[in-house]
């Protein structure tokens, strides 16, 4: 049975700054039948460089808040001292540290206490100008519960798949938590983007070390390598030992810097990049297809 | 070891007896099999003795965290011993098997409900 | 005294100017708070003198004395709980420590045990006072961790907290009771735009703030814009200097390597102990 099923590949960095986002806009830009997911919802990044319209924007409630209805209040403090976040303090409840448990809303002999789904961000489903569909999102300042919102962004892409979708490309957020393990979900492979710093190494550990729970293979892309080529062969042998393999080597580029401040993807600023991006995806092919 | 004389329309007297859980996109045994777990969109219980089926939206599919625990609790209460699934997180896997409930996960999503059935039982 | 150094985006170079401000002052305490991904130890090369297991509390359900009437599977949030008729399964991934489930067990038949999340350690980096901790892998909230480092030093030095990136609730947690942020970006359009997210943060939980722009590049215009525009502290403009890459990227701290980068961290925390003391003034 020939298999026309769609690849989804998640990029990863673990560390912040390694150029993840450039390299997946990159890649957004040469691929045709696919889906772009920007992941990274606590700082999106992708719209600022991704000629786009946006269709529709929704709200995300991203989980229920506690409200003291004051006029119910005994004053007993009851709800303080079991809330176990710090939360609520004087028969207010600060909405940043409640984590939404419930507790204190089922401990109140008053019933004065609300429990509702709020409004933690939004998102946005958008057509990109080849008209391939793109999601983003946006969550709350201090809002937690970011996991949940990447998985929404992944179940509204989800309808949008058909027999001529080949591709989910999802930009991913920096970290190993909560975020991160949503936008693995789903995925044939991790592309890893590192930088040859003892940071970027450290950080790189940790990432693969994550992704050996989750069993996804992964591939390598050192960016600005030639900062510190020792660095960068430190890391190629590690990884090697480690058995991924090194997808490319990135030189540092001044325009990729310049590419963004100017607001494109950087094929869109400078065209003969993109013979080089062309051939690290067909290595992401090539992998995929074993 | 399958009877290729079989009617595709009915399916084979089991030697298995009790309910079948199948993860699926639709909500008809022609539907095809989900290869996720959490957040398909249908459970198909499949009753071998009555040799009827049940198609029941995912309450999991919804929810915001926890839809492997939801789906999970789902297939207990309806009481299956079986769940047929493409892919299923190591976590909700553990909480099913101390359940009791086993599983076989592998199937792919261009099979149908009623064809990954077949296929399970004449193999089991 | 507690400043915090945040950033919306990573990669800003928030650690290289929070070790770098523990460094040139004088007794101080530097607390790494990027939980998942610390890398501090890596610039200040602490002795490592102590390392401790971090736990947060999941519940045990003792199946004696459980009746299966499934009233913690109900009063938990998170869908932690899963009955199973002849035991309780917890997803000790999804469980958030609340305690609820433990307090509303009508047969008293769940205890709250241990689970560890991570570790904290403890060092000297010459005279800094060093802690730092480690989130364990698979394990997916941060805040408990970050709460805890916090906690472990209680003396009357300095301190400098190096928050994680982004603005969700792991940075809002590292920032939340210090005396000051400063925020660090750098001059490109990502900067700027989750630049604006965090000071939306900062802005609405009270915590007075200043900007420093590293890699800073005098042609994006429209950061200093924003700054200006909007009447925001800048404190300092760190250019973009390939020696100052290289030595980050060896893991040297570039306080201790370059002269000039040096005096830019002084002046950088006189001008933030300043603003401490002007704003307790106004208060």
């Amino acid at each position: 049975m020939p298999d026309n099923k769609y690849k989804q590949i998640v990029i990863l960095s673990g560390k912040g700054g390694t150029g993840k986002t450039t390299i997946a806009t990159a890649f957004a830009e040469i691929i045709s039948e696919k889906i772009i997911i920007d992941a990274d919802v606590d700082a999106a990044n992708m719209h600022l460089v991704l000629n786009h319209k946006i269709n529709l924007e929704s709200d995300y409630f991203g989980g229920k808040k506690a409200e003291i209805i004051l006029h119910k209040c005994s004053q007993c403090r009851l709800c303080e001292s079991v809330c176990r976040f710090g939360a609520i303090k004087d028969f207010i409840v600060d909405k940043i540290s409640c984590e939404g448990c419930g507790f204190c809303y089922n401990v109140c002999p008053d019933n004065a206490i609300s429990f509702e789904e709020t409004n933690a961000g939004k998102y946005f489903q958008c057509k990109l100008e080849e008209e391939s569909n793109f999601y983003y999102a946006k969550l709350l300042a201090g809002e937690g519960n970011s996991g949940k919102l990447v998985s929404q962004l992944k179940k509204q892409a989800d309808k949008k798949i058909d027999e001529n979708i080949k591709w989910i490309i999802v930009d991913g957020p920096p970290g190993i938590g909560c975020p991160v393990n949503a936008s693995l979900a789903g995925v044939n492979l991790v592309v890893i983007v590192t930088e040859p710093t003892q940071s970027g190494l450290h950080d790189l550990k940790r990432l693969i070390d994550l992704l050996k729970i989750f069993k996804i293979p992964s591939g390598v892309i050192i960016n600005k390598y030639d900062i510190n080529m020792e660095m960068s062969r430190t890391i190629e042998e590690f990884i090697q030992l480690e058995g991924i393999p090194l997808l490319a080597k990135i030189n540092f580029e001044k325009n990729f810097v310049k590419a963004i401040q100017n607001s494109k993807s950087i094929i869109k600023y400078d065209s003969n990049f993109e013979s080089m991006f062309r051939n690290i995806w067909m290595k992401i092919e090539t992998i995929i297809k074993n | 070891m399958l009877n290729e004389d079989v009617n595709p329309d009915s399916l084979e007297k089991p030697h298995f007896s009790g309910k079948i859980a199948i993860t699926a996109t639709g909500g008809s045994l022609d539907s095809l099999v989900s290869e996720q777990f959490g957040r398909c969109k249908y459970f198909i219980i499949y009753d071998t003795e009555t040799l009827k089926f049940e198609p029941i939206l995912n309450p999991g599919e919804q929810a915001q965290s926890g839809a492997g625990p939801k789906a999970a609790e789902l297939i207990i209460n309806k009481g299956a011993k079986v769940l047929l699934t493409g892919h299923i997180g190591d976590k909700a896997e553990e909480a099913l098997k101390r359940g009791g409930i086993k599983i076989f996960d592998g199937f792919k999503g261009s099979v149908k409900v009623k064809d990954s059935v077949s296929l399970w039982l004449s193999s089991y | 005294m507690i400043i915090s150094i945040a950033s919306g985006k990573g990669g800003t170079g928030k650690t290289t100017v929070a070790a770098s401000l523990s460094y040139v002052i004088p007794e101080s305490v530097y607390i790494d708070c990027d939980v998942e991904e610390p890398n501090g130890h890596l610039l200040l090369n602490p002795k490592i003198i102590n390392e401790e297991p971090v736990y947060k509390l999941i519940p045990n359900v003792n199946l004696y004395k459980c009746n299966f009437c499934n009233k913690c599977v109900d009063v938990c949030e998170y869908n932690a709980l899963l009955n199973l008729r002849t035991s309780i399964f917890l997803f000790e991934e999804l469980c958030h420590s609340c305690g609820a489930c433990a307090y509303f067990c009508p047969q008293n038949a769940i205890t709250e045990v241990k689970k560890e999340i991570g570790k904290i350690r403890s060092g000297m980096a010459d005279n800094i006072l060093f802690y730092d901790a480690y989130l364990k892998i698979g394990e997916e909230s941060a805040t408990p961790l970050i709460k805890q480092v916090k906690e472990v030093y209680k003396g009357s030095r300095t301190i400098i907290i190096d928050s994680p990136p982004g603005t969700s609730c792991s940075m809002f947690e590292a920032v939340k009771d210090s005396d000051y942020c400063i925020l660090v970006t750098e001059s490109t359009p990502f900067g700027l735009n989750d630049l604006k997210l965090a000071v939306n943060v900062l802005i609405q939980i009270g915590v007075p703030f200043g900007i420093v722009i590293n890699k800073y590049d005098e042609s994006f215009t429209k950061l200093e814009e924003y700054i200006n525009g909007n009447d925001l502290n800048l404190l300092l403009k760190i250019p973009f200097r390939m020696d100052i890459a290289k030595c980050y990227s060896k893991g040297e701290l570039p306080a201790a390597v370059t002269e000039d980068y040096r005096q830019m961290m002084v002046k950088l925390f006189a001008k933030v102990k300043k603003e401490i003391i002007e704003v307790k003034e106004n208060a």
